[in-house]
């Protein structure tokens, strides 16, 4: 039925304009081109890296076309991925996704090519860090993506406003400050009793690495949602308690104030994912140079956040070929490849050991051996929490603004009802 | 450009039907081949001449909007496996949903405090520029710049004015000694501030619309009203306003549409640029809600029903204004 309404739909749309856009209405994307080659497509977002690994993939098999599309942000190339899927047309042979929007995909897992069954045989589970692996792995065991990249988490920190509190700031000093949730927020509530000034950027920002760490996220393996019955309201009430003692600076992530935050020295922590280095420099300016510093611990051991995966959509023509350039690209040389390029961090076990990662420093963060760094705190990562379809959901359009009204002056135990209410329509 | 801006204003204007001429009794066969083509082309062409429009429309326009209706009477989630029908289900889930009820009120809210103060500043813009100013094509240009200047360019300068820690209106209330206003969290300030950005965009864009209405105004009955003793205000109430009454009906429209489907500017102005409108929904619009529901949540046959709702509610809001418009500024002619 559904098939029959989508041709339906774009039979009438190409008559119609058939002169004026006649390309839109071919079988949508690439095949074979008029000289024999293989034609394949991929979609990325903000920067993969990859421009010069295409060429080297295309010299290396000669008979083969890539061609990158290119989208700015994350939620532009997801919200084309959906729309696509539903058309049944018009994606790339080889597409990527975020892990934010992971949910939304694996939810949709049966329009994407299994990787166990059609990629390379010699690929092997154990090229990437095993939550990686599991999280895109389905329940009836089906691998729908290859890792490229990741977001361990660890702490940053202002070494000048941490000693202003008498607070110690040596990167081995801090670890103890940052070991558990609890130590984290007493020495947020040494500090905020010290300086008068919040300890971290705003509640979404903790309450969201703490959730992920739990065993069991917003919804079980029955994909019912259980955010009554798990860990979350003992973790809401620690974060909306940390912000009633004035831990929080108030700050929405990404706002253009919270940006500002950083050159106005708002607050002394950030949760900081590797990539989250970048934002800082950009955000602190030079003129913090040196006083901010990274530290090899989180509380309650780690986390991740960011970080993508390469899909094959089952609606593709060259599945085969587009898995074996997904399969080549996400291995641990070209990932590498593409942390010098671009900075993205590798997920590939073997990436995480060579030495050309080991050995980053970033002279903003005091020097620190941030690649090391990084890569020990992805070892920490314990294990991929189950993602319901509508977790991403929950945690944009719930949670985290309930977390926001808590910090503009709604009761705890009232922003409380809201996210049970908001998250069971959404589950819905 | 400064004094011909010209609009179409309903009065002389209309062209002819083309018109057969039925005294052409010709009886010849050969003729009468020829007389049949010229006919035809007589009749049809008109209408091959404007379909380019209508069949563009119906394509980008009309077809849309059935299909909307088509999609709201399913359970359509983007990229589902299957679509089932539930009838009007999604009308009855709309109409007892508080949070759309909500945006409704937020819609009204912002476009009550942007679009009544615009119409009545753009019209009083007009009349100052109307007048004998030095430099007229600077300051008639100069009103338009806003509109011409990117939204998302003023959506961070507005964000930075209207910022609640280091927000520089914040800073200049502080200095004169008042409270910091919360521009987020708190549901009236966060609409005068999303109807400011509103009325900054199109203020302009209305003055000039409404001037150029003002110019084509003739002058002798100016010159009337002048000889009769009538004073500047009262010229203005009782010859400008009436005479711009068409013009001013079209501004009231084209606002009213424009400002019930307010979208890019609570969107942005949202910190994070979600499309929750603020943490508790203070200040989601209809349309945002809708791009919720179906891009986000990816529930479209829901976002179409509330489409549909807002289609409405439109139309019959654009009917009132259009009627209590043509009362307000009512003239002899009618």
């Amino acid at each position: 039925m559904r098939y029959r309404r989508a041709g339906l739909a774009k039979v009438l749309a190409c008559t119609a304009v058939l002169a004026a856009v006649a390309t839109a209405c071919g079988s949508g994307g690439s095949g074979t081109s008029s000289d024999g080659k293989v034609e394949l497509t991929i979609a990325t977002f903000n920067e993969f890296g990859y421009e010069e690994l295409l060429k080297e993939y295309e010299a290396a098999n000669p008979n083969v076309k890539v061609t990158q599309r290119k989208t700015g942000q994350a939620a532009p190339h997801h919200q084309n991925l959906f729309t696509k899927l539903g058309a049944g047309s018009g994606l790339a042979d080889v597409e990527a996704v975020e892990e934010g929007f992971l949910s939304q995909v694996m939810a949709k897992s049966g329009q994407f090519e299994n990787l166990k069954e059609i990629g390379p045989s010699d690929v092997r589970e154990d090229r990437w860090l095993q939550w990686k692996v599991d999280a895109v792995t389905t329940k009836d065991d089906k691998l729908i993506g290859y890792g490229t990249d990741i977001g361990p988490l660890a702490m940053c920190y202002r070494k000048d406003m941490l000693e202003a509190a008498g607070l110690p700031s040596d990167p081995e000093g801090v670890k103890a400050l940052f070991a558990t949730w609890d130590s984290y927020f007493q020495a947020g509530d040494t500090y905020v009793q010290k300086t008068g000034k919040p300890w971290f950027d705003s509640a979404a920002q903790i309450f969201n690495p703490m959730h992920n760490q739990a065993e069991t996220g917003y919804f079980d393996r029955d994909d019912k949602l259980v955010i009554e019955t798990n860990t979350d309201k003992k973790t809401w009430d620690l974060v909306t308690g940390a912000v009633a003692r004035g831990q929080s600076a108030k700050l929405s992530a990404w706002s253009p104030e919270w940006q500002k935050g950083f050159k106005e020295s708002a607050f002394a922590t950030k949760t900081c994912p590797s990539w989250m280095l970048g934002v800082i420099e950009g955000n602190a300016g030079p003129e913090h140079k040196g006083k901010w510093a990274v530290t090899a611990a989180f509380p309650g051991g780690g986390g991740n956040w960011g970080g993508s995966y390469l899909t094959v959509p089952k609606q593709g023509k060259n599945k085969a070929e587009a898995a074996k350039l997904a399969a080549w690209l996400t291995a641990p040389e070209q990932q590498i490849k593409a942390f010098k390029a671009k900075g993205t961090f590798p997920s590939q076990t073997q990436a995480l050991i060579s030495p050309e990662l080991l050995n980053q420093t970033s002279e903003y963060f005091g020097g620190e051996k941030v690649g090391l760094l990084f890569s020990e705190q992805a070892n920490k990562v314990a294990a991929a929490q189950y993602k319901g379809p509508k977790d991403g959901e929950i945690q944009d359009n719930v949670v985290s603004p309930a977390l926001t009204s808590v910090e503009q002056g709604t009761s705890a135990e009232d922003a409380w009802k809201q996210v049970i209410e908001g998250a069971k329509k959404a589950a819905k | 450009m400064t004094t011909e801006l010209s609009v179409a204003r309903g009065r002389g204007a209309e062209p002819r039907p083309p018109r057969r001429d039925d005294n052409d009794d010709i009886g010849s066969g050969k003729l009468s081949w020829r007389y049949r083509l010229t006919n035809l082309d007589v009749k049809v062409s008109p209408y091959l001449y404007i379909a380019p429009f209508f069949i563009l429309f119906a394509v980008v326009g009309l077809f849309p909007l059935l299909y909307t209706a088509y999609i709201s009477l399913f359970e359509w989630e983007l990229g589902a496996d299957e679509q089932p029908f539930i009838g009007i289900d999604n009308y009855t889930t709309l109409l007892a949903d508080s949070q759309f009820w909500n945006a409704m009120v937020n819609t009204f809210s912002i476009f009550a405090i942007s679009t009544i103060p615009q119409v009545i500043i753009a019209v009083l813009l007009a009349a100052l520029l109307n007048t004998a100013l030095r430099g007229r094509t600077g300051w008639r240009m100069g009103v338009l710049l806003p509109y011409v200047a990117s939204l998302v360019a003023l959506t961070i300068i507005f964000g930075d004015l209207f910022g609640v820690q280091y927000g520089t209106i914040n800073n200049i209330i502080e200095f004169f000694g008042f409270d910091r206003i919360d521009w987020q969290a708190d549901r009236w300030w966060s609409h005068v501030a999303i109807a400011t950005m509103v009325n900054w965009r199109w203020t302009g864009y209305n003055a000039l619309i409404v001037l150029a209405a003002m110019q084509a105004i003739p002058r002798d009955v100016y010159e009337a009203a002048w000889v009769d003793g009538a004073s500047k205000a009262r010229q203005f109430i009782s010859i400008t306003l009436p005479m711009l009454r068409p013009t001013l009906i079209f501004v009231v429209v084209t606002s009213t549409i424009g400002g019930l489907q307010i979208f890019t500017e609570p969107l942005l102005f949202s910190p994070s640029a979600g499309a929750n409108g603020g943490a508790t929904n203070q200040y989601q619009t209809v349309v945002l809600y809708m791009y919720q529901a179906g891009f986000q949540s990816q529930d479209l046959g829901y976002a179409s029903a509330m489409a549909w709702v807002l289609f409405i509610v439109i139309i019959a809001i654009a009917g009132i204004n259009f009627l209590l418009t043509r009362r307000l500024a009512s003239s002899g002619e009618a």
